[in-house]
């Protein structure tokens, strides 16, 4: 029962953990791939951002149906690092011209007002979305939406404020300031592309399907090259976590081990349980063994009659585990003690694994005591006191 | 019907070996009444074993009913036990958690018998317990318990009921009532019944007295039985 209770709750805190891994570092993008213009030759691993070879135009034929089917958002960005105001107020930040799928790619949430819009973008608004610590070294703890600030001398009306997201390995992800991509490119920058189109220092690519991240890297790069009309070198550099979907995989791996070892553990000690209460009975029933026998039980009879007893034991052992496990899950779950995106997933599969696991410890382990029961000579059964 | 032939059962007991059966031959036919008397360690608790399978002698033969029984395994022997022998014990061997019905229906599930349930509750009409049928052995006196035990004994129509000590825990009363239903079974079923006792007067009421001392059969005679009337169902007390 105990050996239950500890599965069912120790699979479903480590199907949950699994979940929160894959989910926190989904938050930085393990299904994303990032093309950045330039080649990865002249560049270096973050490519060359001084070449303007993407553009907008780029980013938007990047969602054709057809030709990259696998992805599922594009969210191109301009990046720089600016000056921002706010009355005596200054701090330096990075800067980034966005468009509003930036907010479900990098999977942003705003704390207070609201993101980028189309509108924003469409009409080059000099709005921002300030980070949290960009919010709060301006402002404090007054709210900053409707404010004014200046972005390297430009008045900008703040319109949302992104909640916290602490930092990431790339540095703290709160202190930036968005504002509309073509605000970016046309009142922050001075860059032109050779096309001429608005050139983007970024393209994330949101891809539908983890697995399928090599395949869509393909896509991007197929559609890119027909565009730029390459024959030869690309003039773009496509990256992807893939390392860290690998060292994810590990971890997770890892984890499902550990916990498997420690079910594993109690459910042996659960079945050694089984066993003694089973020794425990077949002497205290030891008489009654020797009455059935004396009445005609064979020792399959007796053998049977006690596997039985075995498996059902440990069969409402079960039952009570998966109620206990539900129920210690749920708790962990309510109390938030392992962070506040970690659910502890209790499913369907996992108890009947459980059941179908007690049913057969307690075949197993009764097998030892019904055999005992089994080979009690009649005479001798019926004389115990 | 039973036949023993130079019967030895010899126990060892660490280095030495305790002699209980001494070359016994014995014939018991189909219908008598027998006792077996005798003081304890004499060997009659031995003989009971033997003659109700539940343990083979070392040497020598039996025969039950033209079977040689004595070299059979273990299961085998509970098959014959459940269909030729049925067991009455002192202490009565109920099993506490079941109902008297389901006791004497117990060794019914052990031979496939069709009809269990009912063969149960005729097999305690027999022994006029019909309406105590859904009682537990606590609930019931010490009588009637020993009834369910007949009551079990018969319920798979064996050839021989062997009785050890039926009455030892029983008052005076209830041991004249259970053996006035032996002696009825006997008389009106043609019922083979084996008593073991160490009470006159209850070896009085059989037809014939085997007496046994030092594992040897020592007397073997009949007596004129001295009968017991069914004085009257002991209800609860």
């Amino acid at each position: 029962m105990i050996g239950v209770a500890a599965v069912i709750s120790l699979m479903s805190i480590g199907r949950g953990a699994q979940e929160s891994i894959v989910s926190r570092i989904e938050e930085l993008g393990t299904n994303l791939l990032f093309v950045r213009p330039g080649s990865a030759s002249e560049g270096g691993f973050f490519g060359g951002s001084e070449s303007a070879t993407l553009t907008l135009e780029d980013a938007r034929s990047l969602r054709d149906p057809v030709f990259s089917p696998r992805v599922s958002a594009v969210a191109p960005e301009i990046s720089s690092f600016g000056q921002i105001e706010a009355g005596r107020d200054s701090l330096s930040s990075q800067v980034v011209g966005v468009t509003p799928e930036y907010q479900s790619v990098r999977n942003f949430s705003v704390a207070s007002g609201q993101f980028i819009s189309e509108a924003h973008v469409n009409s080059r608004a000099t709005v921002a979305v300030l980070g949290s610590q960009v919010a709060e070294g301006l402002f404090g703890f007054r709210d900053p939406v409707g404010q004014t600030i200046r972005i390297n001398g430009r008045q900008f009306t703040v319109v949302g404020v992104l909640e916290s997201r602490g930092g990431t390995a790339f540095g703290s992800q709160d202190s930036i300031a968005l504002v509309p991509i073509t605000t970016a490119y046309y009142r922050l920058e001075s860059q032109r592309t050779t096309q001429g189109g608005v050139s983007v220092s970024l393209i994330n690519v949101q891809v539908a399907d983890r697995e399928e991240m090599d395949q869509a890297m393909q896509d991007v790069a197929t559609v890119l090259r027909l565009r730029h009309r390459i024959t030869g070198e690309d003039d773009f550099t496509i990256t992807n976590q893939q390392e860290t979907l690998e060292t994810l995989e590990e971890t997770t791996n890892t984890f499902v081990v550990f916990l498997g070892a420690i079910a594993g553990i109690s459910l042996l000690v659960g079945g050694i349980g089984i066993m003694n209460i089973m020794l425990v009975s077949v002497t205290e029933r030891t008489r009654e063994i020797g009455i059935r026998k004396a009445m005609g039980a064979r020792r399959r009879d007796v053998l049977l009659q006690f596997l039985m007893e075995a498996t059902v034991l440990s069969l409402s052992g079960g039952v009570i585990g998966i109620l206990s496990g539900v129920g210690v899950s749920r708790l962990i779950d309510r109390s938030g003690v392992l962070g506040e995106n970690f659910g502890a997933l209790v499913s369907a599969d996992i108890a009947v694994l459980a059941l179908v696991v007690s049913a057969a410890i307690g075949l197993f382990f009764g097998i030892y005591p019904a055999m005992r029961a089994a080979r009690l000579h009649p005479i001798e059964a019926l004389r115990y006191e | 019907m039973i036949e023993l032939q130079n019967v030895n059962k010899v126990y060892p007991m660490g280095s030495l070996e305790v002699v209980a059966l001494q070359d016994v031959s014995l014939g018991i036919r189909q219908g008598e009444m027998v006792a077996v008397m005798g003081p304890s360690g004499s060997g009659k608790s031995t003989l009971m074993n033997i003659v109700g399978c539940l343990d083979v002698p070392t040497s020598g033969r039996y025969f039950l009913e033209g079977q040689e029984v004595g070299r059979l395994n273990d299961d085998s022997l509970a098959g014959i036990r459940n269909r030729k022998i049925g067991f009455v014990f002192q202490t009565y061997n109920l099993l506490t958690r079941l109902t008297a019905q389901a006791n004497v229906e117990m060794p019914l599930l052990y031979g496939n018998a069709k009809d269990s349930k009912r063969k149960s509750l005729d097999a305690l009409d027999r022994v006029g317990l019909s309406d105590r049928a859904h009682h537990r052995p606590n609930e019931l006196s010490g009588g009637q318990q020993q009834r369910v035990g007949i009551a079990r004994a018969l319920a798979k129509d064996p050839s021989i009921l062997l009785a050890d000590e039926p009455t030892g825990n029983l008052d005076s009363r209830s041991s004249r009532d259970i053996m006035a239903l032996l002696q009825k079974l006997n008389d009106e079923e043609g019922l083979t019944v084996i008593v073991v006792t160490h009470e006159p007067d209850i070896a009085a009421s059989t037809r014939r007295v085997v007496t046994m001392h030092d594992g040897q059969i020592v007397d073997d005679k009949p007596v004129v039985q001295q009968r017991f009337s069914a004085a009257g169902k002991d209800g609860p007390r």
